[in-house]
Parts: C-alpha cells; sequence; structure tokens
C-alpha cells in the first residue's frame, strides 16, 4: 500500500514523547497501523520507555531522555517503522469482543429519528445497521476508559450538532462523523444521542478500573426498554449486562 | 496521627506526583500544580517528595491536630498561624497535640501547599493519591474531613528560601508535533507578545490574554484530535492561548503551539490573575540541559534547608513574651 511521502511521520511531543503518526484523517489502515505499532513498542520493551498510547492514527511514546535519548529513541522508532508495512500490519492478540445489550431511541436516547434523517435512512433501517456494526476501540481519551469507536459505514458521516446537548448520563451512545462515542460519565457533548448502554467505561471502585483496551471491538445489540430497565436494576458489577469474548489472534 | 478539617477553601485536593502511564485509558496524571512545592515540603520535613500534601487553591483553612504533628507549609505564600500567632511560610513547623493551624487567602501566586510530617496517607488509586476531578477520581476536602498522616519522626523549624514564581515572568517552551501548523510570523508575534493570565484558571488550564490578534493555526478546524500533555499550549478557537495543566485532557482537537518545560510550569501554575507570561523557544538540546540542571537543583533542595531561628520581627506577639513587665528584664 502506497502513501504520501510524509506519511508514517516521526515528530517530538513536547520535551519528554515522540509521535508516530499514520496518516492525517483516520481510517481503518491508519488506525490500525498506530495500535499494531504501539504494540510493537510495548513489546520491544526499551528500558527508558515510561508508558505509550495510541490516538486515533498515531503511536506516542513517553520516556525518559536521561535514560533514552532523544536522538537514540528516534533512530529506534523510524528501524522499527521501516521493519514492516505497518499499514498492512495485523491488529495485535488479546483483544475482545463486547455485547452491549442497548435501548435505541425512546426517550431514553432521544436523537435516534434525527440521525437517521441526517443518514438518509429510516429509523428502523439505521437501527438495523448500527446494530451490525462491528465497531473497534479506536482509541481512548477525552474523559477517563471513554472510546471512540468506529468506522461506521460513510451514511453515518453526519456532522456534530452546532448547540451542545446540556447532558447526556454515562452509558450513553451517541453518534457523529462515521464513529460512536459510549460516555463514560454524564457531559456535554455536540454528538447525537441515539442509544443507552448500563455499561460503565470506568469503574474506579472496581480492581479493574478501566473496561475496555484501544482495539477490542463492540457489537451493540437492541433490547427492548423493559429488558434494559432489568438489567439496570441489577448492574453491580457494571457490565449493564454485555458478555466478552475473546478475539482469536 | 491526623488533622481534622474544621473549615476549608471550596478548591483542596490531596495531591502528590500523579499518576503517570494512564494516557492510554484517557486519564490524565494530575499530581500538584506546582511539583516543585512538593519537594520543597519534603525537603522542609526530611522525607521523600512522593508523599501526598493538601493543594489550597486560593484559600486555605483551619485544622486541628489530634497528636503533636509536623507541618510545613509551601507554594503560593498564605497567610498562616497557629493558635493565632503568625507562623513563616515555607518552612516546617510542629502542631501540637490540639493547637489550631488557620490558613488563610492567598499572598501572591495561586496554589499554596500543607504537607504533613509522613505524609497525607489517604487510600492510593491506581499507585497515586491525587485527586482528578474533572476525571472524577477523589474530591474536594471538606469540613469534617480527616486527614490520615503516615508514620513519622523527625524535627521541625526549619526554612527554606523558595524558588521565586508567584508573580508570572519568562516561560520557556519548546517546538511540539503541532507547532509547525503556525506561520513563522504568527510564532514570532507569539514570543513577542506579553501575555496576562485571564480569569479562567484551575487545574485543567491557565487562560492566556493579549491585546490584538490571535493565533490561529492553519486548517484549525479540520486537525485530527491528537495527543495532549500538561504544558502544552493550546490555541482555542479564537486564537487564545490555554497553558494545559495536570487535570488536562488526553486527546483534543484544538491545535498546541509549543509545550512549557516541566521546570517552568510551577511559574505557570502560580501566574496571579492578571500576572504577565512571555514565551521564549529553546531548542531540545538546551531544553534537555535545562531539565538536568532542574532535576539536579531538586536533589540539592535538602541541603539548602535551614534552621528557622526567631527573629524578633518574626514574633508578632512578642508582647505576649513579657519583655516589658519585668519578668524578663535587662538585669536578668
Amino acid at each position: 500500500m502506497t502513501h504520501a511521502d510524509s506519511f508514517p511521520m516521526v515528530r517530538n511531543v513536547g520535551l519528554d514523547g515522540m509521535l508516530v503518526t499514520f496518516a492525517d484523517k483516520m481510517t481503518e489502515a491508519s488506525n490500525r497501523a498506530a495500535l499494531a505499532f504501539r504494540g510493537a513498542l510495548e513489546n520491544a520493551g526499551w528500558e527508558g520507555v515510561l508508558e505509550t498510547s495510541t490516538s486515533l492514527a498515531s503511536a506516542y511514546v513517553r520516556f525518559d531522555f536521561a535514560q533514552l535519548p532523544h536522538a537514540e529513541i528516534e533512530a529506534r522508532l523510524r528501524d522499527l517503522l521501516s521493519s514492516r508495512d505497518w499499514y498492512a500490519a495485523p491488529l495485535p492478540a488479546g483483544r475482545k469482543l463486547w455485547r452491549v445489550p442497548t435501548v435505541y431511541g425512546t426517550d431514553l436516547a432521544p436523537q435516534l429519528d434525527e440521525a437517521a434523517a441526517a443518514a438518509g435512512l429510516s429509523t428502523e433501517e439505521a437501527v438495523r445497521r448500527l446494530s451490525q456494526s462491528r465497531v473497534r476501540v479506536l482509541t481512548i481519551g477525552f474523559a477517563p476508559g471513554q472510546p471512540y469507536l468506529g468506522p461506521l459505514g460513510p451514511e453515518f458521516n453526519i456532522p456534530r450538532l452546532q448547540q451542545l446537548n446540556p447532558m447526556v448520563p454515562e452509558g450513553a451512545l451517541v453518534l457523529a462523523i462515521s464513529q460512536f462515542v459510549l460516555f463514560s460519565g454524564p457531559t456535554q457533548t455536540g454528538w447525537r444521542h441515539i442509544g443507552q448502554t448500563a455499561f460503565r467505561c470506568f469503574r474506579p471502585e472496581m480492581a479493574q478500573s478501566f473496561a475496555l483496551n484501544p482495539g477490542d471491538e463492540m457489537l451493540f445489540e437492541p433490547v427492548s426498554r423493559d429488558a434494559f430497565e432489568q438489567i439496570r436494576a441489577d448492574n453491580a458489577d457494571g457490565t449493564g449486562g454485555a458478555t466478552c469474548e475473546e478475539i482469536a489472534a | 496521627m491526623s488533622l481534622i478539617v474544621n473549615r476549608i477553601g471550596p478548591a483542596c485536593t490531596i495531591q502528590d506526583l500523579g499518576r503517570g502511564a494512564y494516557l492510554d485509558q484517557g486519564l490524565s496524571r494530575s499530581g500538584a500544580a506546582d511539583l516543585l512545592a512538593l519537594h520543597e515540603g519534603a525537603a522542609l520535613l526530611r522525607q521523600s517528595p512522593m508523599l501526598a500534601a493538601l493543594e489550597m487553591a486560593g484559600m486555605g483553612g483551619e485544622f486541628e491536630a489530634t497528636e503533636d504533628t509536623r507541618i510545613a507549609l509551601t507554594g503560593a505564600p498564605m497567610q498562616a498561624s497557629i493558635d493565632g500567632s503568625p507562623v513563616v511560610w515555607n518552612a516546617s513547623h510542629l502542631l501540637a497535640k490540639g493547637q489550631r493551624l488557620t490558613i488563610g487567602a492567598v499572598l501572591k501566586g495561586a496554589y499554596g501547599y500543607l504537607h504533613l510530617g509522613g505524609g497525607i496517607a489517604t487510600e492510593p488509586f491506581l499507585g497515586s493519591r491525587s485527586a482528578h476531578l474533572t476525571a472524577k477520581v477523589g474530591r474536594a476536602v471538606a469540613a469534617g474531613d480527616v486527614l490520615p498522616s503516615g508514620p513519622d519522626k523527625g524535627d521541625a523549624g526549619r526554612k527554606l528560601t523558595p524558588a521565586e514564581r508567584f508573580s508570572g515572568g519568562l516561560l520557556r517552551v519548546v517546538s511540539s508535533f503541532q507547532t509547525a501548523l503556525f506561520d513563522p510570523e504568527t510564532l514570532k508575534r507569539f514570543t513577542q507578545t506579553e501575555f496576562r493570565r485571564g480569569p479562567r484558571a484551575n487545574r485543567m488550564g491557565v487562560q492566556l490574554e493579549s491585546p490584538g490578534e490571535g493565533f490561529a493555526a492553519q486548517g484549525q478546524l479540520d486537525i485530527l484530535s491528537e495527543i495532549i500533555t500538561p504544558g502544552d499550549i493550546q490555541m482555542t478557537g479564537t486564537g487564545n492561548p490555554f497553558i494545559l495543566l495536570p487535570e488536562c485532557q488526553t486527546t483534543g482537537g484544538y491545535p498546541r503551539i509549543a509545550t512549557v518545560l516541566p521546570c517552568d510550569l510551577p511559574r505557570a501554575a502560580q501566574a496571579p490573575a492578571g500576572g504577565t507570561i512571555r514565551f521564549q523557544f529553546v531548542t531540545l538540546d538546551e531544553a534537555v540541559a535545562l531539565h538536568e540542571a532542574f532535576v539536579k537543583d531538586l536533589a540539592r533542595l535538602p541541603r539548602r534547608v535551614e534552621p528557622l531561628v526567631r527573629d524578633p520581627h518574626d514574633i508578632p506577639d512578642l508582647l505576649s513574651y513579657q519583655l516589658i513587665s519585668g519578668v524578663i528584664s535587662a538585669r536578668d
């Protein structure tokens, strides 16, 4: 696969970070490359690396430059980059598939009809397509544990709202620009609220505080309002009735 | 040992050096806004800078010791007294059982710190005791709370001359991965502008204001959301800069023009409203050298601590010593 000369790009992030960027747009391939490269960085286990993470199309590494000087880590990153075609790399192993019971629409998620119309679909057709879209955790950010999920089909490339939603609750499934966000806490947003789950992405009181990892996949399966209320009433573990299985490498 | 909180300002939280490795989960570091103050408090009490302290934004509170407790006061100077007698800031003191420590409003700067001998020993979360209110980790300390402290021994009555950082000034910055989105003319204007700290300032970031045109990047609206780190100077939609602090978001779409060096972040966080701020670019090599010097200075802090000799000028309750009544007379 060929790319513009400038990508992948290696640049510094402030004093103690480096960013390896695979594209200036989020695509399935640029996101996969970022996740795969970060996986390789973690596996390499270089002394002096303090943490790694990914954004939509980049891998980030923070390092102790007293141990691993800038020139040294940059050379190593370029070596690792040239070791393979990262745009064709498989996703890292150890990922999970989550199936999350979801109420689409109703008073719980009042912007479904509006989002379907913006996508040029009937509400029923929008729900059918969204509920069958197996989406990837593209990155986690903005708030603790909160995933950006996608890519959804091009018909869902709908703009963010001009006016912010005053507040959507934890577990809200919101939609814009061919992506979902599953909110980890109540927040204002310019994304349309199309589904409601009882899935808690951030569970600070539990031993495993974060439910998801970048690269995991999710399916938001429709349930009735009644079924959802039963799930919500018995949700001590915070999973909101979700099931989880390993994705075979 | 512990301190009872009788009264407290609205924005006081427990902070340590922060939690370092959860950017991949959308959780920024948190930790003290003025990390230098944590090191100063540790030097005054001869203990580890890893221990947690109480960070007080703007206003302190009233605290009561349940046992004899060593304390230290650092960061932005605030009015402080023990049982009504003023005590010196940037110093360690003994707070005897039952005594009340009163800390008032900040005199200059933004964040003052109260350190306890043995550190504040609340339950850590993901390896740190730092509250992160924007992430809903921990909460502000409230009246009626008890601040438990860890095991402690040692003395008090020491002082330290702090690095001046409470009225704004020059901040050294390095280029970062989005600096090139700003044209050379804008970058030049950025370093030539004298900014004033605006009214919006908290642990997420500090707003800067300047007269005239803003500092927009090319293609600002189409930039993909990218990693944010503390110290980044973010340009909002109006082209006004925000210096991002320990509770910043982990990713965002506003471009960052440069990143403030860690050694100058305490000065950024402590700038008072209206304080002036200027920026100077340094090369990555210069920044590494400045950082190494900063780390060495931190390591040398314990050796800069001196005994707190009570100068008569520091004893405002001089009359209560009865120098005049004859109990202590010139002939004694």
